[in-house]
């Protein structure tokens, strides 16, 4: 009990718990979708192209969240243009236009002054996380999660058959669009957490681990979030106690946790498959017999 | 005359240089079932696209009773039943979720299922049998109770106007049956249905009417006339004469009267 409550005798470890929880709760949610679309290289690619967005907007005093949307708006079009008119294929569209605007992003940084806040953008400063810092991310991240939970069954159905969202009458392409502006939201909401460069594995991982453990989507919905944020969680007070990197310590927990569902899933897992397949064959072997 | 239930007139759509369909015509009355047959690439899904208005054709109009695509989707008057090798079948979904999709369009913002969703949700799933099933993940379907799924998914829409993509691949020969069934049970019901499909063993039981779709629509009859070999080798080639055809009612050469119905599109 000692151990748990020391920390948050500090203000700092309070906001950087409640900011952490919020942005694991948000991601895990978007990662449902994320995994099942097969838009993980895409959740990289816009949590990537933001970040000249969020220098900008930091520059001109304009809210992150304004400048994040924006380049992620120009990362996708620029992937589409490629890929539709030329031979690149789609992986290759994306990596070149994100490595681009992040290396942009880098560029920008370097030329603006007082770097250090802008540093702590790309691997995330969770122990710094201000007041003003903090009301922005709830803001945006009840926003993302609002939306998210609200429209669930038609996202599900674009993810599952955009035909049949088409032939019903509603919009596949306005659908995706909402998913990918959604999937900017929260990579702001996220980058004062992790990063921008960890926060693809808050965008991954927790819908990824979900998937190995249900069948119903409506489950994922809830298996991931709790699991993310449990993980963010114990992530932040490891690394009090360990004093290592908080934000790289967050996404180290939740790699383990995917590993260990990875193995010992009863369905899906590794072992848990393999054993019902030895079973199996003994029946068939003491069948024979 | 009554309004055809799919119209579509003249035409013509271009992937870039390419021509997918080339002043196609076809008119479907009401409460029939028709099979697309055709090769690879003849046009057929761009055909099911331009019907379900996925894309826009570069020349001619379409017609769902009489409206618009637009606004016959809007109406939830199109079911479309996708082909396997479309669908994901490891998405975490129950037979009962995705046979619900088919609710969206008379749902409110949030698609939040009301009394007589769920019942129009029952219903549909004991009318393609699978009232037993409804809480398994989609996968764990048989080949053919995966396309009774989808099936159910139209019913529960309340489509008139059904689109099958290869309702019979993967499929084996007693589910065939089964669903061969259900649609002539769903066209004596009102609906129209348009199959497209490779499988021409199972055309003569199923349609009321085949079309030869080679870019243009080739021919537009009853089955045992389109499927005749000779007709075929028009859409495939001539090496489908030495395949396995399907039994057509009347051998060669006897020739019913009911070919003179086949009537050969002029261009």
């Amino acid at each position: 009990m000692e151990i748990l409550l020391e920390p948050l005798g500090y203000d700092f470890m309070v906001r950087a718990l409640v900011t952490t929880a919020l942005a694991a709760v948000v991601c895990a949610v978007l990662s449902c979708w994320l995994v099942l679309i097969g838009w993980s290289l895409m959740g990289d690619a816009v949590s990537h192209a933001v970040l000249p967005g969020v220098v900008l907007a930091y520059i001109v005093g304009a809210p992150f969240a304004l400048g994040a949307l924006v380049f992620a708006l120009i990362a996708v079009t620029l992937i589409g243009v490629v890929r539709n008119t030329s031979r690149v294929k789609e992986d290759a569209a994306i990596g070149i236009v994100f490595s681009s605007l992040f290396a942009l992003g880098l560029v920008l940084i370097s030329v603006t002054p007082s770097q250090t806040d802008l540093n702590h953008i790309i691997f995330g400063n969770l122990l710094g996380v201000s007041v003003p810092d903090l009301i922005q991310v709830l803001v945006l991240g009840v926003v993302a999660f609002v939306i998210l939970i609200l429209k669930r069954r038609d996202l599900t159905l674009y993810a599952f058959d955009p035909t049949h969202a088409h032939a019903i009458g509603l919009s596949p392409q306005r659908l995706g669009a909402l998913l990918l502006g959604l999937l900017a939201l929260t990579s702001v909401v996220a980058l004062q957490t992790v990063g921008v460069v960890l926060v693809v594995a808050m965008l991954i991982i927790p819908g990824a681990t979900a998937y190995l453990l249900t069948d119903r989507f409506s489950r994922m919905l809830v298996i991931a979030p709790v699991i993310s944020a449990v993980c963010s969680l114990s992530g932040i007070y490891l690394s009090y106690y360990l004093d290592t990197a908080s934000g790289a310590m967050v996404v180290l927990a939740q790699g383990v946790v995917f590993a260990v569902v990875y193995l010992f899933s009863p369905r899906q897992g590794l072992i848990g498959t393999r054993l019902a397949m030895a079973r199996r064959r003994k029946a068939v072997a003491v069948a024979a017999a | 005359m009554t309004t055809p239930a799919i119209l579509v007139d003249n035409v013509t759509v271009h992937y870039g240089e390419v021509r997918a369909l080339d002043a196609a015509t076809l008119t479907l009355e009401p409460a029939r079932i028709c099979g697309l047959v055709g090769m690879n690439g003849s046009g057929k899904s761009t055909l099911f696209k331009v019907i379900m208005g996925m894309i826009k054709p570069d020349a001619g109009t379409v017609r769902i009773n009489g409206q618009s695509p637009s606004r016959a989707r809007k109406q939830g008057g199109i079911g479309y039943v996708p082909q396997s090798e479309d669908v994901d079948w490891q998405f975490p979904l129950s037979v009962r979720d995705v046979v619900m999709m088919g609710r969206y369009g008379h749902q409110g913002f949030t698609r939040r299922a009301s009394k007589a969703d769920r019942a129009a949700v029952d219903e549909a799933l004991d009318r393609v049998e699978l009232g037993p099933y409804a809480g398994r993940q989609i996968g764990q379907l048989s080949g053919g109770q995966k396309k009774r799924a989808f099936v159910a998914r139209g019913i529960a829409q309340g489509a008139t106007t059904m689109l099958l993509d290869e309702p019979f691949a993967g499929v084996d020969k007693r589910s065939e049956a089964t669903i061969t069934r259900l649609l002539r049970e769903l066209a004596s019901d009102g609906c129209t249905i348009l199959v497209s499909t490779h499988d021409l063993h199972a055309l003569p039981q199923l349609c009321d009417e085949a079309v030869l779709l080679m870019h243009k629509v080739l021919m537009h009859g009853p089955p045992e006339v389109v499927l005749q070999p000779e007709n075929l080798a028009m859409a495939f080639g001539l090496d489908v004469l030495e395949r396995d055809l399907p039994e057509v009612k009347s051998p060669a050469g006897n020739v019913p009267s009911g070919i003179l119905d086949g009537k050969r599109v002029n261009h």
